[in-house]
């Protein structure tokens, strides 16, 4: 049976990937567990920016796709961006077997309120879904509570589920 | 979100390219990217795209000139410029040359979503609003006005000369010369052409129920008045009023659309509250006005304010060069409506009803071609299917050498089954002449065909 492998990048609270992997299991019906190992990003970090860039991490976690990965997903705590844009909360290989998911700016003393560690899980699994989800090629869903659905700030996050809609599902585990 | 949205993406740095065509990917768009402006140029002509996201500053062509010359190949297409750094400058450029917005680098992840997603969904309700707009324009086309005698050309220019502005218009001419297809043609000819045309026949309603249908009436006005109802020029608001056969109506009458011609508002039947009212007057009839004042039947006031522009529709015998044109019109229409295929109006019939005085005009004779139409045998009109209580000529007695002339070359034409160079040595006359003849008296074999 393959595996959904995940991959810890530099600082990040275990007790977030403990929680993370029964839920990803739970959603995408393959035994979930944490590499033994954590990826050190400094290489892809921008000083000016004060950010990693989440693409040159992408690449750097090919080596850890293994004879028996489903898919692999690097949780970080560092804040991501891609050159063009101001930040992503993720990034994925569309069809591909890596994903990237940050939680940086799904904590809510990033946007100055008390910390809230019940919701920091709730939006690290739905991100975590969305990426998984960009992995088996799905692109946004227009449904707006569907896990799919696209998140650019929080509050969008919140708004959705951690699972995916009926017609998402459909095309990744039926046709 | 527009799913199949084709964004085309053009940066001169292989990361820009890189990120952001994928980022869109994910987003549900179909990307491409081009490194410079001539590549980009090349993919624009190759097939069609939605929005294209443009960076300022680039090798060689720049940005701001690139989008001038994407417009130039698709208007349609929405451009969102990228710069590096904001200025007032580059971004006025930009928007001056019809960019759609500009975004700053590096782009918000929600910003730059949401302003493409926004440009799509005002791109394409702009031209849902062009489709919708054409679509009201094709429904509320009045018919054809058919003609091109020279009497008809000045109303055209008429037409086209008092349409656009909002002057009242009187139309006269006698029934059946088309006096309600003008005021048609000249509320579509007007700003007012997507507010409605109300028509009010006012020779067809009584006095009493007139004063009603224009001004409308409060509920318990009068026995009967269970509701209150709006009246036409209510109706109209901002549009156009057209009353026909404005001669037929009461003095009183008269004087109450004075008021409201002059005021610009109406009091309902059975009320004292003075409504505004927004509407431009077309007024027709086949009546004298002018000898109507000197009998004292109608008011002089009212007249005047009528009369700001007046267009006088001829008679149809005065226009009978058109005859062969509206015959083919009509025959055309009624072969859709009756599904029948007649293609061609026979010389004689053709030579027949240009003898008529056709008294009720362009009515009778579309009635008289209805008719024919019904009896008539695929694919030809004949002169025997049209039935005329008086016989214009009768048995080879014509009144005139005109007449004769005409009778002669038609039958001539036949025999040689119009052969004009045959026709023409027979009659003695060059061919010119003869060319001139079949000019006048509105034949040749292609008018009086139809598709």
């Amino acid at each position: 049976m393959k595996l959904l492998q995940l991959l810890p990048i530099g600082n990040l609270d275990d007790e977030l990937l403990s929680h993370l992997g029964p839920a990803l299991a739970n959603t995408f019906q393959f035994p979930c567990e944490v590499l033994p190992i954590r990826l050190d990003p400094e290489f892809a970090y921008h000083g000016e920016r004060q950010q990693y860039h989440s693409s040159e991490i992408l690449a750097a976690m090919q080596p850890y796709i293994a004879h028996d990965t489903w898919r692999v997903l690097g949780v970080t705590g560092v804040d991501l961006y891609i050159p063009i844009l101001t930040f992503v909360f993720g990034e994925a290989q569309i069809g591909g077997p890596c994903g990237l998911v940050s939680a940086h700016r799904l904590r809510q003393e990033f946007y100055g309120l008390p910390r809230d560690t019940e919701l920091l899980r709730q939006r690290l699994v739905k991100e975590a879904v969305h990426e998984i989800g960009h992995t088996l090629a799905l692109t946004h869903c227009d449904d707006y509570q569907c896990a799919m659905a696209p998140s650019h700030a929080v509050e969008w996050i919140d708004l959705k589920d951690a699972s995916l809609c009926e017609a998402c599902h459909t095309r990744v585990f039926v046709g | 979100m527009s799913a199949k949205s084709r964004l085309l993406i053009v940066d001169d740095e292989l990361s820009v390219r890189d990120s952001l065509g994928k980022w869109f990917g994910e987003e549900g768009y179909e990307v491409e990217t081009a490194e410079s402006a001539s590549d980009a140029m090349t993919k624009l002509a190759q097939g069609k795209w939605h929005a294209a996201l443009v960076d300022i500053k680039m090798h060689g062509t720049d940005g701001i000139e690139l989008q001038r010359r994407m417009h130039e190949i698709d208007p349609d297409l929405v451009v969102i410029m990228m710069t590096g750094y904001a200025s007032v400058e580059t971004a006025v450029a930009a928007l001056k040359n019809g960019a759609y917005d500009y975004i700053t680098k590096p782009l918000d992840p929600d910003e730059i979503s949401h302003l493409v997603k926004k440009a799509l969904a005002h791109k394409q309700t702009e031209q849902e609003n062009v489709r919708l707009r054409e679509t009201v324009a094709e429904v509320a086309r009045p018919e054809d006005i058919v003609g091109q005698s020279t009497v008809m050309n000045h109303v055209y220019d008429a037409i086209e000369t008092v349409g656009p502005t909002d002057a009242t218009v009187l139309i006269t001419g006698e029934s059946g010369t088309g006096k309600e297809l003008v005021a048609r043609a000249i509320h579509h000819a007007s700003p007012r052409k997507f507010h409605p045309l109300v028509v009010i026949h006012c020779g067809a309603i009584t006095e009493s129920l007139l004063e009603s249908e224009l001004f409308g009436h409060e509920k318990g006005a009068f026995t009967g008045a269970q509701y209150r109802k709006k009246g036409k020029f209510e109706i109209a608001e901002g549009g156009t009023v057209f009353l026909d056969e404005i001669g037929d109506i009461s003095l009183k009458t008269q004087t109450d659309l004075l008021r409201v011609l002059q005021e610009r508002e109406i009091v309902r039947v059975g009320s004292n509250l003075p409504i505004k009212v927004d509407f431009r007057c077309i007024a027709a009839t086949n009546k004298d006005l002018e000898r109507m004042i000197e009998e004292g039947s109608f008011r002089p006031d009212l007249f005047y304010r009528l009369n700001v522009f007046r267009i006088e529709l001829p008679p149809l015998r005065d226009r009978r060069d058109d005859i062969p044109i509206l015959v083919s019109y009509f025959v055309q229409k009624f072969s859709q409506q009756m599904n029948k295929k007649i293609r061609r109006v026979s010389p004689g019939a053709m030579n027949l009803l240009q003898q008529q005085a056709w008294a009720g005009n362009v009515r009778e004779l579309e009635n008289a071609v209805e008719r024919a139409m019904v009896v008539a045998q695929e694919p030809e009109i004949r002169e025997s299917d049209f039935v005329f209580k008086v016989a214009v000529v009768p048995n080879g007695v014509p009144k005139s050498l005109e007449e004769i002339e005409r009778a002669h070359i038609l039958r001539t034409l036949e025999s040689v089954k119009w052969n004009q160079t045959r026709a023409a040595e027979i009659l003695e006359i060059d061919r010119v002449t003869l060319h001139h003849k079949l000019k006048k008296y509105g034949w040749s074999r292609p008018t009086v065909e139809t598709r």
